[in-house]
């Protein structure tokens, strides 16, 4: 019965975007500037479908109606009432049920928060946003149908993947797709600007909230993906350039770009073209970052089950996307007179977009380059961690510099480069660096410049926000705190990697192992029994020789029964400074067992800088809601 | 003033590190290496019976007193390039190192043409 | 006609690419070392699973083909290809096995149940010496020739279809 009403209610979703379009395309021939209510209403039936739709979903995996075959795969009844509602969308058919809701909620309310804008504009980005969900359904019905049938109805579910069942993965998804697709909006009204010459400064206004909307979820989806690789995966690490991941920072870089000449646009009616760009190459980034995760051309940790027809289908959609966007954006192109000032914060927003589409470039080299070799000669070849650490972290010592030095240039014209009060500040970052250096021990050049340069950026928005907090300087205040989370963000992770410790050895029950300053006793093994699952755990204590303190840390080997799986769970004791991370995994055949330890100095700070980047994204939010 | 005593507060956290020695040479190493068995894992992070066979192996190389790229070509020669994270700089792998900076270069050149021809304009 | 000129390279740029998805699409994402064929195996010292004189790439010389096969009393895939490698040595094939990771007296108990074809049973009680010849997983069989050359890799367990093959070849 529920598959029946989903079927049904998706099916109503696409009739009322075949009706949208139609009725919008009459629309535009109309001359009156307001648009007609039913329009307004369709799109609102088609945003009450769709939320349904998906509501029905829910309904099924919190009944573990295993009727349905999304359900039966991907849940269990003895799952806990969370992780069931959260498997509606940890799976390929659900998640894309995810992607439409998103692309029809965005859809709706671009349309009635933009009211004061061009009406031609307005039914345009609606077409072409109803083109895309079409799409979407027309792939979701015909390969990827999350309301699929199943006989005869199976009495239990095969889906308690123990690794699926935790509260960051759980909310991981959303918040991502609240980027990945929320972008789907400006690419649509990037095409209709471009059909309906609807330029410059009003262009800008009617996307800049929503570019920065999808920024704060995007960056906010990655941070949760990397916290709860941390937390659960067990190798202490929060970023391993895998494709996976790597197809979510592509459309960051652009959203990032985007964001910044977002502002030109609307201050100084400049930068057009490349806006347009921007909006359509980010949406088109996030579509083939789809592509790469659920088509099974890629190895990696997180892929989707794969399924060649799917690949198919989303290269085809894909193609369509970029071919029409490239045709149109030829086709209404107008060469720009790029007026502006060297001495100009125009021109400091230009270089951020330098650096971002160089980012996003190596990015997107180092992960296709194995998939082109592959293709072209035969040959199959790695690209990890190693290639992109080189390539990318030298340039963000310039990029570092520059966050100080370009807000703080006027729009159109400035007189001032360098002030007394910004030297000091490079002198004192010197300074804090040389003490770590000689005191602390030596790192190589490069550590250096990075240490200096995002101390700098530290101390120079630590200043600027007094001057905020003071009164002094009322505004700003948003993008003060971002880029101070960036510096921050930088010089934790520069320093995490620098003085982390790490070793990996074997030990026996009893066995103790001194390594560094720290001396490991590997005192007994436990068996335990939960409803779900038996664990071993470990008994540790750590005793840190230089001020005699003693941490006892427990990691756990986990055997699930149903699907038969093993974790490994991590034991972390996070405090202010760093953090003390164990794994134990069993040697097969062998009394054995391998240990992995891991001193890790500022983890949570990185934590925190992240977030304080998002955190200047919302405040800027809620400045514009203030406005308007 | 302001400054002296946001340097003080960064000096009180880096005494807290308890100055360390940069990371084991053999870890290094460790997360170079793919897991051959793995979905994407490094040797260093996987638990697989291939991954502590290969870490034995490392280390009795490092024992030895080889070079970390000479236990890179050895791997390479049994396994294939596939096995090592970092792409040797080679014929093949050539474009991947070059075109980013290919990239860089041709971005920097053409704001600089940009802003050139303004200044041109702007002065007739 | 500037203009024009971009607007050709990024459209055949943008063909490139969705082309290379469209082949990437067909082709498979696991690696396997099978592209290893041709390579020259350095020199080892393997210790005999009996006590007796150690193995070298020596023995191999001897031989116009030898079929190098890693095994375990353990691995179950193991068991279901040890019968080729029977009718195999029964035909004449000479085949060194290395027992990887095991226990002497499992291996042997393995080999009194199921029959022994081997020549030599050499031992690789930590895995360590298998690295050199490119294993990664058991069973793995690998074919050499006099020249200490590797004609073939078989990664996995042998099958009807594999045997077939190498009866053919190296008859």
């Amino acid at each position: 019965m529920l598959n029946n009403t989903g079927h049904l209610l998706i099916f109503l979703v696409m009739f009322l975007s075949l009706t949208i379009i139609y009725k919008s395309y009459l629309e535009l021939k109309i001359n009156s500037q307001k648009i007609s209510n039913s329009i307004y209403q369709l799109s609102l039936f088609q945003c009450t479908f769709a939320i349904s739709s998906f509501l029905v979903l829910i309904v099924a995996f919190i009944n573990s109606d295993f009727s349905l075959i999304n359900v039966y795969e991907n849940s269990h009844s003895a799952k806990p009432l969370f992780y069931k509602i959260a498997g509606a969308w940890g799976n390929h058919e659900g998640s894309l049920l995810l992607w439409i809701n998103i692309l029809v909620i965005f859809s709706y309310f671009f349309l009635i928060f933009n009211f004061n804008h061009l009406k031609k504009f307005r039914l345009l980005t609606l077409i072409i946003q109803n083109l895309l969900i079409l799409g979407f359904v027309i792939f979701l019905l015909k390969n990827s149908n999350p309301f699929s049938a199943l006989e005869p109805v199976p009495s239990e579910g095969l889906g308690l993947n123990p690794i699926l069942q935790d509260p960051a993965l759980a909310i991981h998804p959303p918040l991502l797709y609240l980027g990945f697709v929320g972008c789907s909006i400006y690419f649509s009204a990037a095409m209709a600007s471009m059909l309906a010459n609807y330029r410059g400064k009003s262009f800008a206004l009617s996307i800049k909230s929503w570019v920065l909307i999808s920024w704060c979820f995007q960056t906010l989806g990655i941070i949760v993906g990397s916290i709860w690789a941390y937390y659960e995966l067990g190798w202490g690490g929060f970023w391993f350039w895998d494709p996976v991941e790597n197809a979510s920072l592509l459309p960051w870089f652009a959203i990032t770009a985007l964001m910044h000449s977002v502002m030109v646009l609307e201050k100084r009616d400049n930068l057009y073209s490349w806006v347009i760009i921007l909006c359509l190459l980010t949406f088109i980034l996030s579509v083939t970052g789809t592509f790469l995760v659920r088509s099974g051309i890629l190895n990696s940790v997180h892929t989707f089950a794969s399924d060649p027809a799917r690949g198919i289908y989303i290269l085809i959609f894909l193609s369509l996307m970029i071919l029409s966007s490239l045709v149109i954006f030829f086709k209404f192109y107008k060469k720009e007179n790029y007026s502006f000032n060297f001495k100009s914060k125009e021109t400091f927003i230009l270089i951020n977009n330098w650096f971002m589409t160089f980012f996003l470039v190596t990015v997107f080299i180092g992960t296709l380059y194995p998939i082109f070799l592959d293709v072209l000669t035969d040959v199959k070849i790695s690209v990890g961690p190693p290639f992109y650490n080189i390539v990318i972290i030298p340039l963000v010592i310039p990029l570092l510099l520059l966050m100080v030095f370009g807000p703080q240039f006027n729009w159109i014209n400035s007189n001032k480069f360098f002030s007394t009060k910004l030297i000091i500040l490079i002198l004192g970052a010197v300074g804090v660096n040389l003490f770590i250096f000689f005191i602390f021990g030596s790192y190589s050049f490069l550590t250096n410049l990075i240490f200096i340069s995002s101390i700098f950026l530290i101390f120079y928005s630590l200043i600027e926000l007094k001057k905020v907090l003071q009164k002094k300087i009322k505004f700003n205040l948003p993008r003060i705190i971002s880029h101070l989370g960036f510096g921050m963000l930088v010089l934790f992770i520069g320093i995490n990697h620098q003085y982390s410790l790490e070793d990996d050895f074997n030990l026996k029950v009893g066995d103790e192992k001194k390594f560094s300053h720290y001396e490991i006793f590997f005192d007994d093994i436990k068996l335990k029994e939960e409803t779900n699952y038996k664990a071993v755990i470990g008994n540790f204590r750590v005793k840190n020789i230089k001020n005699d303190t003693t941490q006892s840390l427990n990691p756990e080997i986990r055997i699930y029964a149903n699907p038969e799986t093993l974790t490994y769970e991590a034991a972390i004791k996070t405090r202010i400074s760093s953090d003390l991370y164990l794994t134990m995994s069993n040697i097969s055949r062998s009394d054995f067992y391998n240990i992995k330890f891991q001193n890790k100095p500022f983890m949570i700070w990185i934590w925190i800088s992240a977030l304080t980047i998002v955190l200047g994204g919302f405040l800027q939010l809620l400045n514009r809601r203030n406005e308007n | 003033m302001n400054l002296k005593r946001l340097i003080i507060i960064f000096f009180l956290f880096f005494i807290s590190l308890n100055a360390n020695e940069n990371n084991n040479k053999l870890t290094e190493i460790y997360k170079n290496l793919r897991c051959l068995v793995c979905q994407g894992q490094s040797v260093a992070d996987s638990n697989s019976e291939f991954a502590s066979t290969l870490k034995l192996v490392v280390q009795d190389q490092v024992k030895e007193g080889k070079s970390a790229d000479e236990i890179y070509e050895f791997l390479i020669s049994k396994y294939g390039e596939w096995i090592v994270y970092n792409p040797p700089f080679n014929k093949k792998n050539f474009f991947l190192w070059v075109l980013p900076y290919l990239f860089l270069i041709l971005g920097g050149l053409f704001i600089y043409v940009l802003i050139r021809k303004n200044r041109h304009n702007k002065a007739n | 006609m500037k203009i024009s000129f971009y607007k050709i390279i990024i459209f055949v740029i943008v063909f490139f690419l969705l082309i290379v998805f469209w082949l990437g699409l067909q082709k498979d994402n696991s690696y396997n070392t099978k592209s290893l064929v041709g390579t020259t195996l350095s020199s080892f010292n393997l210790p005999s699973i009996n006590n007796g004189d150690a193995i070298t790439e020596n023995y191999l010389k001897n031989n116009k083909f030898t079929i190098i096969n890693f095994f375990a009393s353990w691995c179950a895939p193991c068991r279901i290809e040890h019968k080729y490698l029977l009718n195999l040595s029964n035909n004449g094939i000479k085949i060194v096995g290395v027992n990887f990771k095991d226990k002497k007296d499992n291996a042997l108990q393995f080999l009194n149940e199921l029959g022994n074809p081997y020549e030599f049973v050499a031992q690789d009680v930590d895995g360590k010496a298998s690295i050199s010849f490119g294993i990664y997983g058991i069973p793995e069989s690998i074919i050499v020739n006099d020249k200490l050359i590797v004609i073939k890799k078989v990664i996995g367990p042998i099958n009807q279809q594999i045997y077939e093959e190498i009866l053919e070849n190296l008859k």
